[in-house]
């Protein structure tokens, strides 16, 4: 097989810091070529050379596809030549059509005319290729993440990609939505279109990848074939961090004591449709020093249920009671909900976890400013060192805590996030997703504080859409579907093929 | 936990220190070198005493009206009916004190409760409906010019008792006035310079005793050395005129009690946080339609407030008062640095956004420009200020 490109000695440099360093990755034509490494270790920036948002110029190095020496200007180029970027963000306008959407800077059209017959008829081919069940006059927003994803692809291949380059194409996408995304790009191999993957997701990695490269701080470490000998997950990761991780989550053996947290027959309906239970008559506890998971899919209510608890953040008409410490409580508003004692660290920390233009200090404080101020005038000496504080113990990456929290990775910007509803003092933290989009090495860390918070009494539920990181974690697992509770599983018996069966089988008890 | 010591921050050095807080101090620089400019153009007419005079009081209302709107921009809304506002209240004033012969005080009483109520009935709209500030303040900018016509019949209704002309005319009394200077007046200037660098003193050794300093030492000499110098001259320049104005000593009050309450309080730190964030702040547990409610019935106060000084300066409530204040209000706070995002923006840089706008005006005006000319002058400055400040952040 030829190699479909070849990038070789890529350095960039931004000011003083050096970003790639003599970085060379070449893809063969037709083959699934997965790019993993920590968060900031040049994934994005090699992405953004080969795609020409930095132009040919600013950077040292060749880059050879299809055969020639290619000099990009810019995305157009690239884009001309079968070369597409789906970011992690995906770039679609909410209030436009599926149709419109895939056609935005192309549509077919007669002098000057939009084609509305061949972009409806094209739009459906394309659909019908990516699997995508949906009438082309959707509105991007009335449909799901993982759906919208498959837009985007729909879109690439409008533009007869050659070369489809994706970014954490599954970081927002449930088991079956990844599942059926992954399978897509299998199928494009047989057609001969290359993919480049950049992924966290390890296990999805070794499922379809030919050959995966590592990068770390900027380097090519390693380029690994899968296709001759099966690879070890634990091989990549230690290549990715360069030290051995024993365990991708830390031993714990948890102390449950009494029962904190209580809901019963909780029920939520849509905001904007009354009378579609979102949550479904839900009765769940947690007790001191717990750690519980919910499971489900993307959709299944999980983060719906937990929004509705946190000072009904979301929904209408939310019916249940309530209890702490068996005590029945109001949490009708978020001020109460924290005065009851509870904390909720939102799935989307940069649109509802921080103010990405304050420091981290202002951040840390946000949500108990009475916790550093006497009658209402905040103590900026008390406030540094409450925020100085949790920078060291949880071991926050940043110059100082005067830095804006905009500019921190994700895995530091969650545990931003963490500090804040730390220093709230909560007796039960709910953390939606609390792993999301962050590398193995802060994971590992962000695993070693929610022990810690299980160990110190508090009651800590977990969301996740990663089974591993739930059967890795939790000492109970419950399974979430369609808004009802439907299975719950003690860690000693709980396995992904049984969180899976009774995520399929809705009501099937273990 | 104050004894704890954190770990100190990197020292960037004098240069470093100056490039890295260039926004903070530009706008000043930015202000003195307009002063500078005309104060050389116009062969030393605008630091003359009775101009300096002048020049405070003619931007007193500006600025007043500029607190208020600081804090409605860094909430992330806007406010286009504060003209209006200030108009209407001059004129309710007029018809309560020429018409019915009402006493200052109550009068101008009901008019700060007055403007408090147009405030919070525009910012339920905004807080609790969610309706655009722009449409709701731009239906109030036409409702109270409106009524401010219906107030007044379309005439101009005057004069005001004495009581009330002093709001703005008059000056503050001195206890002890020899060879025809007033120590006393003077010795409030100092007091007050001394007392500002008392302040910085103390927050510099609180710093240092944590050892998160990062101002140099002689930048910090320096600079309270100039801010000494600069209040001393001016405070000297209006004391020879005629005194400290009124209305000068309070609006010095309120700046001082808005910088304090944004910079120091929960209520302030909440309200930037609505401003960055609006649904994490939410989230947070802050009470952000109540907060933005509030910002709003403040702004009504302080647009009450600059309509009475307004209408006491000119001593006649005139259906033209307040025709254009909200946009010269609002000039002045993007020009003192504040976001149309929201989030940003401090209570120093719209008072000084406020006298940059005054001195061009004033310093023009000597000049012999036409109003036609200022106006695109103006235009050109606010344009070039903002695109300064964007392109000093994407560096």
């Amino acid at each position: 097989m030829a190699d479909i490109l070849d990038m070789r000695g890529i350095t960039k440099r931004f000011g003083p810091v050096t970003a790639l360093r003599d970085v060379s990755l070449t893809v063969r034509t037709g083959e699934i070529h997965a790019l993993v490494g920590e968060n900031g270790a040049g994934k994005s920036t090699l992405m953004k050379v080969l795609s020409g948002v930095y132009p040919a110029g600013s950077y040292e190095g060749s880059i050879r596809y299809d055969g020639q020496e290619r000099q990009f200007r810019g995305i157009n180029d690239t884009e001309a030549l079968g070369i597409i970027i789906i970011h992690q963000e995906l770039a679609l306008i909410p209030l436009l059509s599926i149709a419109e959407n895939i056609f935005l800077s192309n549509p077919p059209s007669r002098f000057g005319v939009i084609d509305r017959d061949a972009v409806h008829m094209r739009t459906v081919a394309l659909l019908a290729k990516v699997g995508l069940q949906e009438s082309p006059d959707t509105l991007v927003t009335d449909i799901g993440v993982g759906k919208q994803q498959l837009v985007e692809i729909a879109k690439a291949l409008s533009k007869r990609v050659r070369l489809l380059i994706l970014d954490e194409p599954t970081a927002s996408l449930n088991e079956r939505d990844s599942a059926a995304l992954l399978d897509l790009l299998v199928e494009f191999r047989a057609q001969g279109i290359s993919s480049i993957l950049i992924s966290h997701k390890l296990n999805e990695v070794t499922k379809v990848a030919d050959r995966v490269t590592v990068l770390r701080d900027g380097r090519t470490i390693e380029t690994v074939d899968c296709r001759t000998a099966p690879i070890e997950e634990d091989h990549i990761i230690r290549r990715m961090v360069d030290r051995d991780l024993d365990s991708r989550f830390p031993d714990h053996a948890p102390q449950i004591g009494e029962e904190v947290f209580r809901v019963e027959g909780w029920t939520v309906d849509h905001p904007q449709h009354p009378g579609r239970q979102v949550v479904r008559g839900v009765d769940f506890h947690v007790r001191r020093g717990e750690i519980v998971g919910i499971a489900g899919l993307m959709g299944a209510g999980r983060t719906e249920f937990a929004m509705s608890v946190f000072g009904q953040s979301y929904g209408r008409d939310v019916r249940g009671r309530a209890f702490i410490d068996g005590k029945p409580v109001d949490l009708s508003t978020v001020p109460r909900a924290i005065a009851a004692g509870l904390a909720y660290v939102t799935e989307d920390r940069k649109h509802l976890g921080l103010i990405l233009g304050e420091d981290i200090r202002k951040n840390v404080t946000l949500a108990n400013l009475g916790g550093v101020s006497s009658s209402t005038v905040i103590d900026d000496m008390r406030e540094l060192a409450v925020a100085d504080d949790y920078r060291g113990r949880m071991r926050i990456r940043c110059s100082s805590v005067y830095q804006e929290s905009g500019n921190l990775s994700g895995g530091n910007q969650q545990k931003v996030v963490l500090s804040k509803w730390l220093f709230s003092d909560p007796e039960v933290l709910i953390l939606d997703e609390p792993t999301r989009g962050i590398d193995v090495g802060a994971k590992y860390e962000i695993y070693q504080i929610i022990n810690a918070l299980a160990d110190a009494g508090k009651g800590v539920i977990v969301i996740s859409s990663e089974m591993p990181e739930l059967l890795g974690l939790c000492d109970r697992i419950c399974v979430m579907n369609e808004g009802s509770f439907v299975g719950e599983f003690p860690r000693e018996s709980a396995s992904q093929e049984k969180i899976m069966r009774s995520i399929m089988r809705k009501g099937e008890q273990p | 936990m104050s004894d704890v010591t954190v770990t100190p921050i990197a020292r960037p050095g004098q240069r470093g220190f100056i490039k890295a807080n260039l926004r903070q101090y530009g706008m000043l620089l930015s202000l003195f070198a307009i002063m500078l400019f005309f104060e050389v153009a116009t062969n030393g007419t605008l630091l003359r005493p009775l101009n300096l005079t002048n020049l405070v009081l003619q931007n007193s209302y500006i600025a007043i009206m500029a607190l208020g709107m600081l804090l409605v921009i860094v909430t992330g809304h806007i406010d286009l009916s504060v003209g209006s506002v200030a108009g209407f209240i001059g004129a309710l004033a007029a018809v309560m004190m020429v018409q019915y012969q009402m006493p200052f005080v109550p009068a101008a009483i009901l008019c700060l409760v007055a403007g408090g109520l147009i405030g919070a009935a525009q910012g339920y709209w905004v807080a609790y409906f969610k309706i655009p500030a722009f449409i709701v303040t731009l239906a109030g900018m036409l409702v109270f010019r409106g009524l401010m016509l219906a107030v007044l019949s379309g005439q101009s209704v005057g004069p005001f008792p004495v009581a009330f002309q002093r709001l703005s005319s008059g000056f503050l009394p001195d206890l002890s006035e020899v060879g025809g200077f007033r120590w006393s007046s003077m010795l409030l200037g100092v007091l007050l310079a001394l007392a500002l660098v008392a302040v910085n003193v103390r927050n510099r050794r609180r710093r240092e005793q944590h050892g998160v300093e990062a101002e140099p030492f002689g930048f910090f000499v320096a600079k309270n050395l100039l801010m000494l110098a600069a209040i001393c001259g001016l405070t000297y320049l209006i004391v020879s005129h005629r005194g400290l104005p009124n209305v000068l000593v309070i609006m010095a009050v309120l700046i001082a009690l808005y910088a304090f309450v944004t910079t120091r309080t929960t209520v302030g730190r909440q309200i930037y946080a609505v401003g960055g964030n609006e649904k994490a702040a939410k989230l947070s547990g802050i009470g952000t339609e109540r907060l933005t409610f509030l910002t709003f019935v403040n702004m009504g106060v302080l647009a009450a407030l600059a309509g009475l000084i307004f209408a006491a300066r000119l001593n006649t409530a005139t259906p033209k008062a307040g025709v254009g204040f909200e946009l010269d209000t609002i000039a002045a706070c993007f020009i003192g640095g504040a976001s149309a995002y929201g989030g940003v923006g401090q209570v120093t840089g719209a008072i000084i956004g406020a006298f940059i706008m005054g001195v061009m005006n004033n310093g023009m005006s000597i000049l012999g420009i036409g109003i036609d000319y200022q106006q695109v002058i103006k235009g050109l400055v606010l344009l070039g200020a903002v695109c300064a400040d964007v392109y000093n952040q994407k560096r």
